[in-house]
C-alpha cells in the first residue's frame, strides 16, 4: 500500500468528508474500468469468434442481463450462501439495540439483521443501497464481543452501507463474474475448433489480432480480480475510519479487531466470492498452510495490524 | 435576435440554478429540524421506561427509598423542562437524571437477586442503548447543523441564504464534564 496509507488516516473531522467525496470518486472511476473491460473483453471475444455485430450486441445484452440480476438480487445471494438466518428473539435485542443506536447517528434506516451459526467472529453488510441493505454477523461474534466492541464492528459494516460500498462490491462482483464467463467461453471455443475456418481479411495482420484478441481474453480476468481487491482494500480503511466518526471512540473498534487477530478460527460457509463483504478476510492466511500464499496474495483487506495501528494514531 | 433568445436562456438558465440552491438549502434545514426532533423522541423513550425500572428496583431494594425517589422527581423534572422549551435548562435536567439512573445501577449492583433478574437485565439494556441513542440523536443534529451552517456561510449559497433568511443555527453543547457518548461496559 502506498498512496492510500496517506489518504487513510483522517485528523479532523472534515477529512472524512472529503475522504467519502475521494470514496465515491474512486468508486466511479473503477466502475468506469469496469465498463471499459467488459466491452474490450466482448471486442475480444467477437475477433476470436468472428460474430460480428451481432455478437457484441448478444455479449452486451447478456452482460446487462446479469448486472440487473444482481443489483436486485446480490443480498439475498450472499445471505444463502453465508446460511445467514433473521435476528429474532431476545438474545439478539442488544444487537438490535446497537444497530438502532448508530443508524440514528449515521441517518440511515435501519438494515435487516442477520445471524449466522458460526463460532468465528466475523460481519457483513450487503445489499445495493442504505434502503435496502442487511447486515450479518456470526453468532461468535456477539459472543466474544463487549458492547463496546460490537458498536465499534456493527459501525464499520454501517460504514459500508452510507459510503455505498456494498453496491460498488456488488457490481464488482458482477463485472468479474461477467469477464471470467467471456474470457472462459472464448478460449474453450477458439481452442475446441469453433473460430472461423479461414481469415478471410488474413494475412499477418488478421492473425496478430487474434493474438492480441486472445491474450487479452486470458489477461482480463486477471486485471479483473486484481481491481476488484484493491479496490475492497481501500475501502475497509475508509469504513474503519467512518465507523469510528460514527462511535466517536476509536478504542472500542481497536480492541475489536486486536481480538479478531488473536482469534484464528475461519468461516466454513464462505467462498473466495463473498469474501470482500467481511469484516475481517473469512480465509485462512496462516503461514505454512495449504493455499495460504495465495490467499494473501489475492487479499480483499489490508493486514489487521496495518488497520491496528492507523486506529491507534486517532 | 440571436441576442434575445441567448438573453431568455442565460435568465432561464439562472432561475434554475437559484430553484436548485434554494431547494437544497430547504431541504437541509429540514433535516436539522428533524434531527432536533428525534432527540426528543429518543427522550421520551427514556422517560417510558424509567416508571418500569423503579417498580422492579423496588421489589428487591426496598431500603433504597431515597435513590428510587431522586430518580422519579429527576424524571418529571426533565419531563416539565422539556414541556417548558428552554435550551439549556433542559440539558440540565436531563444531565441530572442520568445522574440519578448512574446512582440506581450502582445500587442495584448489591443486590445479586436483582442483578440475576431477567426483566432487570432487559431493563438495563434498554436503558443503555436509550442513552447511546440520545448521545447518537444529539451527535446527528450537530452534523446536520454543521453541514447546513456550512452551506449558508460558503458562496454561491449565501447570497440566497442572505436573501431568503435562512438563519445560522446552534450546536448542541453537552454538559463540560460529558462529551461524547458515556460508555458504560458490563
Amino acid at each position: 500500500m502506498t498512496d492510500s496509507d496517506a489518504s487513510a488516516q483522517p485528523v479532523a473531522r472534515t477529512d472524512f468528508y472529503r475522504e467519502i467525496r475521494r470514496n465515491k470518486w474512486r468508486t466511479f472511476v473503477i466502475l468506469a474500468a469496469f465498463v471499459a473491460l467488459i466491452v474490450l473483453a466482448g471486442i475480444a471475444f467477437d475477433i476470436l469468434l468472428g460474430f460480428g455485430i451481432a455478437g457484441v450486441a448478444i455479449a452486451f445484452v447478456i452482460a446487462l442481463v446479469l448486472a440487473f440480476l444482481s443489483y436486485f438480487n446480490s443480498d439475498k445471494i450472499a445471505l444463502a450462501v453465508t446460511g445467514a438466518k433473521p435476528a429474532d428473539g431476545p438474545e439478539y435485542q442488544r444487537y438490535h439495540n446497537l444497530v438502532e443506536g448508530l443508524c440514528i447517528a449515521a441517518g440511515l434506516p435501519k438494515p435487516r439483521l442477520y445471524v449466522i451459526r458460526e463460532t468465528a467472529p466475523n460481519a457483513f453488510a450487503t445489499g445495493r443501497n442504505p434502503k435496502h441493505s442487511a447486515l450479518a454477523v456470526t453468532t461468535g461474534l456477539l459472543e466474544i464481543m463487549n458492547r463496546v466492541e460490537l458498536e465499534g464492528v456493527i459501525a464499520h459494516e454501517l460504514s459500508h452501507v452510507k459510503n455505498y460500498d456494498i453496491l460498488a462490491s456488488t457490481v464488482a462482483v458482477t463485472a468479474v463474474g461477467t469477464i471470467a464467463l467471456l474470457s472462459d467461453i472464448g478460449l474453450r471455443f477458439w481452442i475446441f475448433g469453433g473460430r472461423r475456418d479461414s481469415n478471410n481479411n488474413a494475412g499477418a495482420a488478421g492473425a496478430i489480432v487474434a493474438i492480441v484478441a486472445m491474450a487479452f481474453l486470458i489477461l482480463a480476468p486477471i486485471a479483473a480480480y486484481l481491481m476488484q481487491f484493491a479496490m475492497s482494500r481501500k475501502r475497509e480503511l475508509l469504513a474503519d475510519s467512518t465507523g469510528v466518526q460514527l462511535t466517536r471512540y476509536p478504542p472500542g473498534l481497536l480492541s475489536a479487531l486486536k481480538k479478531l487477530q488473536t482469534d484464528k478460527a475461519v468461516v466454513h460457509r464462505t467462498t473466495r466470492a463473498t469474501a470482500q463483504l467481511w469484516i475481517e478476510s473469512p480465509l485462512d492466511r496462516d503461514e505454512g498452510k495449504k493455499g495460504a500464499w495465495l490467499n494473501r496474495l489475492f487479499d480483499t483487506h489490508p493486514p489487521l495490524e496495518e488497520r491496528i495501528k492507523i486506529l491507534e494514531s486517532m | 435576435m440571436t441576442a434575445v433568445i441567448i438573453i431568455v436562456a442565460v435568465v432561464v438558465l439562472l432561475l434554475l440554478v437559484v430553484a436548485l440552491m434554494y431547494n437544497s438549502l430547504v431541504r437541509s434545514r429540514n433535516r436539522v429540524d428533524n434531527s432536533w426532533s428525534q432527540i426528543d423522541v429518543q427522550l421520551k423513550r427514556r422517560y417510558d421506561l424509567i416508571p418500569n425500572l423503579v417498580e422492579t428496583v423496588k421489589g428487591y431494594a426496598k431500603h433504597e427509598r431515597e435513590t428510587l425517589e431522586a430518580v422519579t422527581s429527576a424524571r418529571s423534572n426533565a419531563m416539565t423542562a422539556q414541556q417548558g422549551g428552554d435550551v439549556a435548562q433542559q440539558a440540565q435536567a436531563e444531565n441530572a437524571l442520568s445522574g440519578a439512573l448512574k446512582s440506581l445501577f450502582a445500587v442495584a449492583e448489591q443486590y445479586p437477586d436483582l442483578k440475576a433478574n431477567q426483566n432487570f437485565l432487559q431493563l438495563q439494556e434498554e436503558l443503555t442503548s436509550t442513552e447511546d441513542r440520545i448521545a447518537y440523536a444529539r451527535q446527528f443534529y450537530n452534523d446536520s447543523v454543521l453541514g447546513y451552517n456550512n452551506s449558508i456561510q460558503t458562496f454561491p449559497k449565501n447570497m440566497l441564504a442572505g436573501a431568503f433568511n435562512f438563519e445560522k443555527r446552534e450546536f448542541f453543547e453537552g454538559a463540560p464534564e460529558e462529551t461524547g457518548p458515556v460508555k458504560v461496559q458490563f
